[in-house]
């Protein structure tokens, strides 16, 4: 059985298979047996540092950390703070640093997750970076599926919407590949197709995998769709981003021949590339996957904060 | 004609180095990275193009009364991996090895990535990569992942 104790969460692809079970299977007694946890994390304080945006990920990191019993200090917007006085990004993590037990960072440049678990010597969980990685997106959608099929490996997954800018596809993609899926679709126009890496990771693990311009043909064969949005600016000609954004829309009529026990994940928020329609059908899983942060979020900080 | 016999088409040095097996083509590229401008007072050969058992063709660099730092050998790797170093001493071979493509590679070359955290200025971090590939040399960075294939390299260290 793998530790997470004072591990930093850098990249999906560097846990191991049963660090991550391990998390799952924490996160699922959490969801059932919440109140007995609500004394795990007392004294702890939870440092988040966002220099991105965030709804979900700041917001369900720190209930997690209250609901522990432990505490959550945030670091202001940049005009509020020091640095708006030029201080860089090193000298903010050593104040952080001094000031809390754990800290959860968004940046938009890339391996700033990385560089920081360098100089803090506290544990770091990279709550997104750039394009490139979302780990602890990546476990609450494996813990989702898992709560749906009582297991991850062997399924047919289908993978929608900006393969390529996308971290959030782009860490699940990693995520489920480490779980021997039957299949992987990667469905999404030609210009926002996976990077190469992941398909190097795919081929790497020996795993079925096709790319697809859209998911005509192919619904009824799969267990999960996971569904991203596609940006606008992303496109250079308008036009070319309307003519293609009705072919990747799901909604209620498109699901008449899936598998029964069939499921729709996105990691939201959502623009207008799951209909309204689909909210109400049993396939929507995606307000689960939602409120799943906080109990994998939690699970997370209880495990690498006190095991 | 013998592989002695090649060397002497240049005269053999007395003390210093022989940069053998670099892939031909790249021996300026290798005079370059060493900072050698021609302003030198001492013996410099270099023989393109020759016939090689091993390279099909390869080049040849002869460095009189120089010896390289470690660093300089490690350059000289991700130009020429194949390259061998010989150091002469009074007409003889008196060490000889291959250089290595160091493991990880330390603020030798920038990251391509233009968002990743080893192009911010005011941070304090050095670019680092790992071998992804010997041959064909792609080098990953340890901090964004991006990667960085051979041209790159060589033309980051040459600036050519």
């Amino acid at each position: 059985m793998g530790s997470l104790k004072n591990k930093d969460i850098i990249s999906i692809r560097e846990l191991k298979n049963d660090e991550i079970l391990d998390v799952i299977n924490v996160a699922k007694d959490i969801k059932k047996n919440m109140k007995s946890y609500r004394d795990i994390l007392k004294g702890y304080i939870l440092a988040t540092a966002f220099f991105e945006p965030s709804t979900r990920t700041k917001l369900s990191f720190q209930s997690a950390m209250k609901r522990l019993g432990g505490s959550v200090i945030d670091l202001p917007p940049e005009e509020a703070s020091s640095r708006a006085k030029g201080e860089n990004l090193a000298d903010t993590i050593r104040m952080l640093e001094c000031y809390s037990d754990i800290i959860v960072i968004r940046h938009k440049i890339e391996g700033t997750a990385k560089f920081v678990s360098e100089i803090a010597n506290i544990p770091i969980i990279n709550g997104g970076d750039g394009t490139k990685e979302h780990p602890t997106q990546a476990l609450i959608d494996l813990f989702t599926i898992y709560e749906a099929y009582g297991r991850l490996d062997g399924l047919t997954v289908g993978v929608l919407g900006d393969l390529k800018y996308g971290r959030a596809a782009r860490s699940f993609i990693f995520g489920i590949s480490k779980f021997s899926p039957e299949k992987i679709y990667l469905i999404s126009p030609e210009q926002l197709r996976a990077r190469k890496d992941v398909l190097e990771f795919l081929n790497e693990k020996k795993i079925f995998f096709r790319e697809k311009n859209d998911y005509s043909g192919i619904l009824k064969d799969l267990d999960v769709l996971y569904v991203t949005r596609i940006q606008r600016e992303r496109f250079p000609d308008p036009m070319e981003y309307e003519r293609v954004r009705g072919s990747y829309r799901i909604t209620k009529d498109i699901l008449k021949d899936v598998k029964d026990n069939f499921i729709i994940l996105h990691p939201l928020p959502r623009v207008d590339e799951i209909d309204f329609s689909v909210d109400g059908t049993k396939f929507a899983k995606y307000f689960v996957q939602a409120a799943n942060g906080v109990p994998i979020r939690m699970a997370l900080l209880k495990m690498i904060l006190v095991e | 004609m013998s592989e002695e016999e090649k060397r002497l088409i240049v005269t053999k040095i007395k003390d210093g180095t022989v940069i053998d097996h670099i892939d031909a083509g790249r021996a300026l590229y290798v005079l370059k990275i060493l900072g050698i401008t021609g302003e030198e007072d001492f013996t410099i050969a270099v023989v393109m193009n020759v016939e090689s058992k091993r390279m099909g063709r390869k080049d040849i660099v002869k460095l009189e009364k120089m010896e390289l730092r470690k660093e300089q050998v490690d350059e000289i790797a991700l130009i020429a991996p194949n390259a061998t170093i010989n150091i002469i001493r009074n007409y003889r071979v008196v060490k000889k090895y291959k250089v290595d493509v160091p493991k990880v590679i330390e603020g030798l070359i920038n990251c391509i990535n233009p968002n990743c955290i080893t192009n911010q200025k005011r941070e304090p971090v050095r670019s680092t990569f790992l071998v992804k590939s010997l041959r064909p040399l792609i080098l990953i960075c340890k901090y964004c992942g991006e990667e960085i294939h051979h041209e790159d390299i060589i033309r980051q260290l040459t600036g050519v």
